[in-house]
């Protein structure tokens, strides 16, 4: 995702003893993804996302396996698997597992970013470092890749342990309509934490103490989180007052959703709720509206290729959403001064 | 010692901040096989002349040249052929001093065998044969700024940039690096430029110096030229120890012509240190002993270049760092 032309050889002439270097990027994103598969975090995530994740699936599967008679044959069974919430049975503080990885994925983002930039520093090895044949984009550049590597790594072997899982509870093995979809949805979760990431490197590179970069990033997630509905709706209120009319509060809804999906979140989850469920058809309020006064819900089924059409914007947006945030911390690194 | 090629030039080259001048209209030449000291105390613009020369900060005026290559403009090709030791260098604490090397030769296109066999040479060389493979953080500043000097020489460099390559490295050891990096020079025709702020070494070690003070060089070439320099019109510091007393000792000396000062030896009272126009120096010894007053110690102070650097720090003002632009 990050192309860059590697190193030219424009030096081979003046140099008697000529070496070839690899590009710079790929030494110091093996280097940094070596690091992370190595550090207790790596683990500590590993084990936190996995043993959730294992949970809902647990429980989920029950709760498919008793209603599975009903709706046999019906598409989109194994998917269920990942958005159903499993508060039926024995737990009822577990949420579906598309929205604990929508909770949790910024956290492996922030963890494997917020000190990329600023520990070099605190170290004294940016000088060194930058003082070797490569160019200085090849750090950040390196440090994403093998951050995003890394995200890949954790969020692939959870998806991977919990759809086995799945099959084992459930005896039945996703058709390759559903594969496809938990495919996708997989890329863009790691786009999605990748936002994370790029968010985390940039305060990385702004605060020069890591502590400070980390509290940062964190209170952009706790904020959007857990405040980001509630001022979204408020701003919405102020722009488009939800009134006694059918019609007003209709432009509400709408203000509200649009607003919402200036956050990354909002766009994840809307992927997902479309990615992973052949049933829906739109997450626009005016299609659901639509919808519902001509009947026609639930009425069929649309293969993946529909599915992604619909959530292209969304698709489009946070892969976009993900390059800017990268673009600022890469603009930021570059302009910083190595000793400061 | 023979002057080689000019491998670093500098013309006017400056480097501006908004507030401050950092270096100000320097001009050098850095021939191969010498080893060149900037001098200077910290903040007067000496790494940051040497991050210019490597490319890792654009100057605001003027050009530099390294082995005939513009840092700004080529880096790469630069930083290529130049080791660098950083002041304060760092590592990575959780690998050990030979991975560390290793990361830095796999960046400088240097792997497998012939990076093993490199970085074996250069552990011994400065001396953590046996170290090589514990962990950085276990190390001492001393041991880390060893490792410093091999990293630096990984890449078989043929200028070595060396900021501050003696700090916190204990005395013993600093003989060791001086020396090695004596041969580095002599021996094997590296161009070295080195900073530092304790100018013994740098005596000791450097062909050729120049003092830096608030990013002005105030003085440029070998230590006895420098010293001549500065020696010619300037008054002279003699020790002077006599017995009886003082006040008429000062009053002796106060009648001589072409003496600027008499003051106290702050560390040893007995000493009087007169400061006296260098054509004067015999005056003040005949008008003692014609009075009747014979010193058993008298000793010119001269121009060391600790004299030299002492005065260019006294005309700073001693706060180099705010100097306005």
């Amino acid at each position: 995702m990050i192309e860059r032309s590697q190193p030219s050889d424009v030096t081979a002439e003046v140099s008697p003893a000529t070496r070839s270097i690899p590009a710079g990027w790929r030494i110091i994103g093996g280097k940094e993804f070596t690091d992370h598969l190595l550090s207790l975090r790596f683990l500590l995530l590993l084990l936190l996302l996995g043993a959730l994740g294992v949970g809902t699936i647990y429980t989920v599967a029950g709760t498919i396996r008793d209603a599975a008679s009903q709706v046999s044959g019906a598409r989109g069974i194994f998917l269920l698997l990942f958005t159903l919430n499993p508060s039926t049975s024995i737990t009822q503080s577990l949420p579906p597992f598309v929205q604990l990885v929508g909770f949790l994925g910024p956290l492996v983002g922030i963890a494997f970013g917020f000190n990329a930039i600023n520990s070099e520093r605190a170290d004294g090895t940016l000088p060194r470092l930058l003082s070797q044949p490569i160019h200085r984009d090849d750090v950040i550049n390196g440090k994403f890749v093998a951050g995003l590597a890394t995200i890949a790594l954790i969020l692939g072997a959870v998806i991977v342990l919990v759809a086995a899982i799945g099959m084992i509870r459930l005896g039945l093995v996703p058709a390759g309509d559903d594969a496809m979809r938990l495919f996708t949805w997989y890329l863009m979760t790691v786009i999605y934490v990748g936002f994370w990431l790029a968010l985390a490197m940039l305060c990385s590179v702004l605060f020069r103490n890591s502590g400070t970069a980390f509290f940062a990033v964190l209170a952009v997630w706790l904020g959007l989180t857990f405040f980001g509905t509630t001022i979204i709706d408020a701003i919405a209120g102020i722009i488009a007052p939800s009134g006694t009319t059918g019609e007003q509060q209709l432009n509400n809804l709408v203000w509200r959703q649009n607003l919402a999906r200036l956050t990354p979140n909002r766009l994840f989850t809307e992927m997902g709720q479309v990615i992973l469920d052949p049933r829906v058809q739109t997450v626009d309020i005016q299609g659901l509206v639509a919808l519902r006064s001509n009947q026609r819900a639930l009425a069929s089924v649309l293969p993946f290729t529909q599915s992604l059409l619909i959530v292209w914007p969304q698709v489009v947006g946070l892969i976009g959403m993900t390059s800017v945030c990268f673009g600022a911390a890469y603009v930021a690194f570059m302009r910083q001064e190595v000793r400061a | 010692m023979t002057a080689g090629a000019v491998v670093i030039r500098t013309v006017g080259l400056e480097k501006r901040y908004d507030d401050r001048i950092a270096v100000r209209s320097l001009d050098l030449e850095v021939r191969q096989g010498e080893v060149f000291g900037l001098l200077g105390p910290n903040g007067a613009g000496k790494t940051t002349t040497i991050l210019m020369l490597l490319g890792l900060t654009e100057p605001t005026g003027g050009t530099a040249e390294v082995l005939g290559l513009d840092p700004a403009r080529n880096p790469l090709a630069v930083k290529r052929h130049v080791g660098y030791l950083p002041d304060n260098v760092g590592f990575y604490g959780n690998l050990t001093g030979r991975e560390n090397l290793r990361y830095t030769a796999r960046l400088n296109g240097i792997d497998g065998r012939a990076a093993n066999a490199r970085i074996d040479e250069l552990l011994r060389t400065v001396g953590l044969a046996d170290a090589g493979d514990r962990a950085v953080e276990t190390y001492s500043r001393g041991m880390r700024q060893r490792l410093g000097l091999a990293d630096a020489l990984v890449k078989s460099p043929s200028v070595a940039i060396l900021d501050e390559p003696t700090t916190s490295i204990d005395p013993v050891g600093v003989v060791e690096v001086l020396e090695l990096v004596r041969s580095l020079a002599h021996d094997h025709g590296v161009a070295v430029l080195l900073s530092s702020h304790l100018l013994h070494q740098v005596q000791q070690v450097c062909d050729r110096i120049s003092i830096f003070v608030a990013g002005d060089v105030v003085a440029l070439g070998t230590v006895g030229e420098i010293a001549a320099q500065q020696q010619r019109g300037l008054n002279v510091s003699l020790e002077i120890g006599a017995d009886g007393d003082p006040a008429a000792t000062r009053a002796v000396l106060e009648a001589v012509p072409g003496v600027v000062a008499i003051d106290g030896d702050p560390q040893d009272h007995r000493l009087l240190v007169v400061t006296v126009a260098p054509e004067a120096r015999s005056a003040v010894l005949t008008s003692l002993v014609g009075a009747g007053i014979t010193p058993w110690l008298v000793r010119d102070r001269g121009m060391e270049l600790d004299e030299i650097y002492q005065r260019y720090f006294a005309a700073a003002g001693g706060a180099p760092r705010e100097v306005a632009a």
